[in-house]
């Protein structure tokens, strides 16, 4: 147990070893330590803008959606007004159409009547001009009863 | 070997440095014996002291350098998570005792920790084994055995706690005078606990207080390790068989005093340091 000069040894191992470590052995471990401390904050940080992020996109998909429906509705009702509006309108050109051809079939009609009328009323005329040479026996001057026959065929 | 010696021879001679030094007679040689040793006087070192000291040294700044040059900020590998949980240790007591900004406390706190613990942990190798292999050696080289020496720990060579321990002194004054400047240093040494008019008495209080820093960091850590050492060789001495009946549970006790014993160097160092920045 004697003091001797392993105390200077000592002292100059111990100030090469600190030093040592202060220049190549702390700097490198302490400022890994302080990046990833920092790294950790920082993926922290992401992850609650994330969720913020997440949060804001669910609420625009979902206002989105309601729009839409919105929108969808008013598309549709839209569609079924117009929708009712062509088949009144159908409806009216078709009575339109309708009350057309009945009335073109009515003047055909009545003008076939007319006709009619007028053939039926010559050939009684003529009728009634044979009838009456038969029933006479003699010959009339057709010319002179003219006006008779037409006056009775005006009247039938 | 301690049917070959006497208890006594057995305890001095695993007590005894490897000193190389300048001998009155023998001039500069390796001491054969404590005696020779101790005629060296001051013009002598511990070889073994040296040797294991400096070699645990390297290992530790072997080990933490290597992973200082591959540190990481993404995921650590084990070696790497290892040396930071010492490294943040280290930090935490630093941050939590000294407040003042000095790039050199936390290193020199790691580096009285680790070094501190390595060599202590020396004491947990068998005490035969390496005395006995180095024996052997030096008997291949043709050296008398009984006048080889190995002593493992350095840290029961009071040389080794010492020369720290006057270390951290030198940083101490070093702070203090640079901090508070030379006058306020020595106002500190003089006019403190008790005013000016008991100035010879303040100095004389603050000086033995100042003194007694060194003095008992190295006798702390140099008492602790020699007393445990000194209980390994007693226990070398039972019969082989009753041997670890005591040796395990002293050597598990032990773990608990080694690293007790670095970290409380390591504390005291930064609270001196501390203490040496603080302004009153």
């Amino acid at each position: 147990m004697n003091i001797n000069l392993t105390i200077i040894g000592q002292i100059i191992a111990f100030t090469f070893f600190v030093v040592f470590c202060m220049k190549y052995v702390w700097p490198p471990i302490t400022g890994a330590l302080a990046e990833r401390k920092k790294k950790i904050a920082e993926g922290l940080d992401a992850a609650d803008r994330a969720q913020r992020d997440l949060e804001l996109a669910q609420e625009k998909a979902m206002s989105d959606m309601r729009k839409s429906k919105e929108e969808a509705a008013a598309i549709i009702e839209q569609a079924n007004k117009r929708a009712n509006q062509i088949v009144d309108e159908a409806k009216e050109k078709a009575r339109e159409e309708a009350d057309r051809l009945v009335t073109a079939a009515q003047a055909e009609i009545d003008q076939e009547a007319n006709r009619a009328k007028e053939t039926l009323r010559a050939q009684v005329a003529a009728l009634a001009v044979a009838g009456a040479e038969k029933i006479l026996e003699a010959s009339v001057d057709e010319s002179a009863h003219a006006q008779l026959v037409e006056k009775l065929a005006a009247e039938l | 070997m301690a049917s070959e010696m006497t208890s006594s021879a057995y305890i001095s001679h695993h007590l005894t440095n490897w000193t190389f030094g300048a001998h009155p007679e023998n001039g500069l040689s390796f001491a054969a014996t404590a005696q020779e040793a101790a005629e060296m006087g001051f013009w002598a070192i511990h070889v073994d002291t040296m040797l294991w000291s400096v070699a645990l040294g390297f290992f530790f700044i072997w080990i933490f350098r290597k992973v200082a040059k591959t540190a990481t900020s993404g995921v650590p590998g084990s070696t790497q998570n290892f040396v930071e949980t010492i490294v943040e240790f280290v930090e935490d007591n630093v941050s939590s005792v000294f407040h003042y900004k000095n790039a050199l406390i936390a290193p020199l706190a790691l580096t009285i920790f680790v070094w501190i613990f390595l060599m202590n942990t020396m004491d947990l190798i068998p005490v035969d084994w390496i005395p006995f292999l180095t024996q052997k050696i030096g008997e291949a080289f043709g050296a008398d055995p009984h006048h080889v020496y190995m002593k493992v720990v350095p840290t029961t060579d009071i040389n080794a706690t010492l020369g720290m321990a006057f270390a951290v002194f030198g940083l101490i004054l070093f702070y203090s005078i640079k901090m508070k400047g030379l006058g306020g240093f020595l106002g500190e040494l003089a006019f403190q606990p008790l005013g000016k008019w008991m100035l010879p008495f303040n100095l004389f209080l603050e000086i033995v207080g100042l003194l007694a820093k060194p003095v008992s960091l190295a006798l702390r850590l140099f008492g602790n390790m020699y007393a445990g050492e000194m209980i390994f060789i007693l226990i070398a001495l039972l019969p082989f068989w009753a041997q670890w009946l005591l040796s395990v549970p002293w050597a598990i006790f032990h773990i608990l005093v080694i690293t007790l014993q670095a970290f409380i160097f390591m504390v005291l160092t930064i609270v001196y340091l501390a203490m040496a920045h603080e302004d009153h």
